[in-house]
């Protein structure tokens, strides 16, 4: 064991972690008013940490494959392509959210601090190579959420927020780890590696279901349909900034956790897992289409939106190739830049108090009181719903590519006549933005901190985003080339 | 032989002590004989090799949940003669259940008798650690091969602890109900504190 290579691959997390901790002090100590402080640091360290990742991705190939600690953790290029685009993500979410506690005079130190340990949850969740690695890491990063969900503690819907998304996250877990004691039990180890060669040799009923229940948690972590039914509410209910986050850095790393699990230890079983992930894929985009028809509240709708968005995902997934890898990891850097966008937008809505305007009736009218945000939400939802000038499209694109190289065409085909559905109502959304008539006074100026964050991903998902096909299907592919000498 | 009889003082001991957790009519008496039970399986433990069990036993079993029963039986407050209000009652139930138990148990002795069921086999077979205590053993796995995972589940109760003061402390503005000076509670003088009154009879005290 070589505890130097092992320190050095894990850093980034080593970094947050101790960054956090000494954050952890400087709030202890300064009490509240170091909120905004701590804020910056924190965004400051996120920023090393991602510039490490794109060393370790840059230097990452197929011979140095970054094990650590007798491979517990493994930082190839799939795990470090993963955390920068995590790392950027609550970057992105940190900026635009001291504004949305402010108002509410409720904005603490800890928050940023939480945030941290979420990332450094999330980071070993994408590098874990063994079954511990990858619990541990879910639960530092579910727990930090459940008590980010209810940071809004004199609101009672956050609290409602943090408890659902608590017990039923608890849940899951259960079921995680259910799965994965049955899978050591009929395989002797928790290493991703031993347990690929465990299978080949024998693959019995028993572990068939520890898979399916593995498979379920993870359904759960990404709201895939027929776990999703917690997402609605824990979207609407917790505080703006942090639904921003949970549609965007925990999907990416619980997606991609997904992956490794289906490409690593279970890549022998594909027959076994391939019909789960068909089934969760349709599903999901057939009822994140269908639930977001109805919905008033923007929150809502927007979680529907991301179930749905998971759905096209877990296609690209079902192809089971490193090219249905690669299309993954594209549409996760397209969906990370659509919400993280979309909701900054939402927190940019406020009437002349302050108060967030949240509702579909609330923004009616929008293209007369501020143009330019109503442009770029006719932008953000044109992408998510996959309209072919703007970015969103090409994640459609290659999933859809990758599952028709890999014979699945039926799906591909039930995939894009169900994502006409979803095409409705993000033309509802742009509809009432346009056409009907102002109901609510809107703020008419956002700080500079938002417009960035805002502009940067308009500019990612409209047709400039083109010009990043080429180096981001290079970056991919060689993020999924991390597989091949696996399989 | 001095195995042995230590074995069987142990033993005696255990069984007389978890006998005594049960009969004892105090709850208090009882808490202090699980102690004594739980000191003599620690010998036991000793006996057959397992020290680390043994000190987890002392440690953990005793030093901490046995105290905290103590403490939680002290502040309960029991009626006895309800306690064994129910007892012819609910007499027949209890041999009922004991008696399930008992088949429980032949049967499970039976069977293991009889050979153990293959419910499935490891595909991997994991080295036994040889030529070291149980202590050095754990230690080594649980610090040196799990030492990545050992720190995040200490980052893990962190997190927990930073969530649970986050959502519940909060710091009472100066004069709101709950508000506490800790400076003006230490500087409290018993002259101040206390005032002796005289209540006359059937006439309420203004205090």
């Amino acid at each position: 064991m070589f505890y130097a290579s092992s320190l050095y691959f894990t850093g980034a997390e080593i970094g947050l972690s101790l960054s956090a901790l000494v954050l952890l002090l400087v709030a202890a100590w300064g009490g509240q008013k170091t909120a905004r402080l701590v804020t910056i640091l924190s965004v400051a360290a996120l920023v090393g940490a991602t510039i490490f990742s794109i060393h370790l991705f840059d230097t990452a190939s197929v011979e140095i494959a970054g094990r650590a600690f007798g491979d517990l953790y493994r930082a190839d290029a799939f795990g470090s392509f993963g955390k920068i685009l995590i790392y950027l993500a609550t970057v992105a979410v940190l900026i635009v959210t001291p504004r949305f506690f402010d108002h509410r005079g409720a904005y603490r130190p800890e928050y940023p601090v939480l945030m941290l340990f979420n990332a450094v949850g999330m980071g070993m969740m994408v590098s874990a190579t063994d079954l511990m690695t990858l619990y541990i890491g879910l639960e530092m990063s579910s727990l930090a959420s459940y008590v980010l969900a209810s940071f809004l503690r004199e609101d009672t819907r956050s609290a409602e927020a943090g408890l659902k998304y608590f017990v039923l996250g608890a849940l899951a877990s259960g079921i995680i780890l259910y799965g994965v004691s049955l899978v050591y039990g009929f395989t002797g180890t928790t290493n991703y590696d031993a347990i690929r060669v465990a299978f080949a040799a024998n693959f019995s009923t028993g572990a068939l279901f520890g898979v399916v229940f593995v498979l379920a948690g993870m359904a759960f972590k990404v709201s895939a349909v027929p776990f999703h039914m917690w997402t609605p509410d824990v979207y609407e209910g917790a505080p703006t900034p942090v639904t921003a986050f949970f549609a965007s850095a925990p999907k990416v790393a619980a997606m991609a956790m997904l992956v490794r699990l289906a490409m690593e230890p279970f890549a022998g079983e594909v027959d076994s897992w391939r019909q789960i992930v068909i089934f969760a894929a349709l599903a999901s985009i057939v009822v994140g289409a269908l639930g977001a028809i109805g919905q008033q509240s923007l929150k809502r709708l927007l979680a529907y939106s991301s179930i749905n968005n998971v759905g096209f995902i877990l296609i690209g997934l079902a192809a089971a190739t490193p090219g249905g890898v690669a299309s993954v990891l594209t549409y996760l850097v397209i969906y990370v830049a659509m919400t993280i966008g979309s909701f900054t937008a939402l927190l940019m809505l406020r009437d002349p108090s302050g108060e967030p305007l949240d509702n579909l009736a609330d923004i009616s009218g929008l293209s007369t009181s501020r143009p330019v945000l109503a442009w770029c939400l006719l932008a953000l939802m044109f992408s998510l719903a996959g309209i072919p000038p703007l970015f969103g499209f090409w994640g459609k694109f290659v999933v859809f590519q990758a599952a028709i190289q890999a014979d699945l065409v039926a799906l591909a085909a039930i995939g894009i006549a169900a994502s006409v559905i979803g095409a409705f109502y993000y033309l509802k959304f742009i509809k009432v933005m346009f056409f009907d008539d102002a109901t609510r006074e809107v703020e008419k100026h956002s700080p500079t901190g938002h417009w960035t964050v805002l502009v940067i991903c308009v500019l990612i998902i409209s047709p400039l985003g083109y010009l990043l096909t080429i180096p981001l299907g290079d970056w991919t592919t060689r993020a999924a080339a991390s597989f091949v000498a696996v399989m | 032989m001095i195995q042995t009889v230590a074995f069987y003082l142990f033993s005696v001991l255990v069984i007389a002590s978890a006998v005594m957790v049960i009969m004892a009519r105090n709850p208090v008496h009882s808490v202090l004989w699980l102690i004594l039970a739980f000191f003599n399986a620690a010998g036991l433990m000793v006996l057959v090799g397992a020290e680390f069990i043994a000190m987890l036993l002392v440690i953990v079993y005793v030093g901490a949940v046995a105290v905290l029963f103590l403490f939680v039986v002290m502040m309960l407050d029991i009626d006895f003669a309800e306690l064994r209000a129910g007892f012819v009652k609910n007499f027949p139930l209890g041999i009922a259940i004991a008696l399930v138990l008992l088949a429980e148990l032949v049967l499970g002795i039976g069977a293991y008798r009889a050979g153990m069921i293959e419910l499935g086999v490891a595909s991997v077979a994991t080295a036994p650690v040889l030529s070291a205590s149980n202590t050095a053993s754990l230690g080594a796995v649980l610090y040196r091969d799990y030492l990545f995972l050992f720190e995040a589940a200490g980052l893990i109760l962190l997190v927990a602890m930073i969530g649970a003061i986050v959502l519940t402390h909060r710091r009472r503005p100066e004069g709101a109900r709950g508000h506490q000076d800790i400076g003006k509670q230490v500087r409290r003088d018993p002259e101040k504190a206390t005032v002796m009154r005289q209540p006359e009879i059937g006439k309420g005290i203004d205090l």
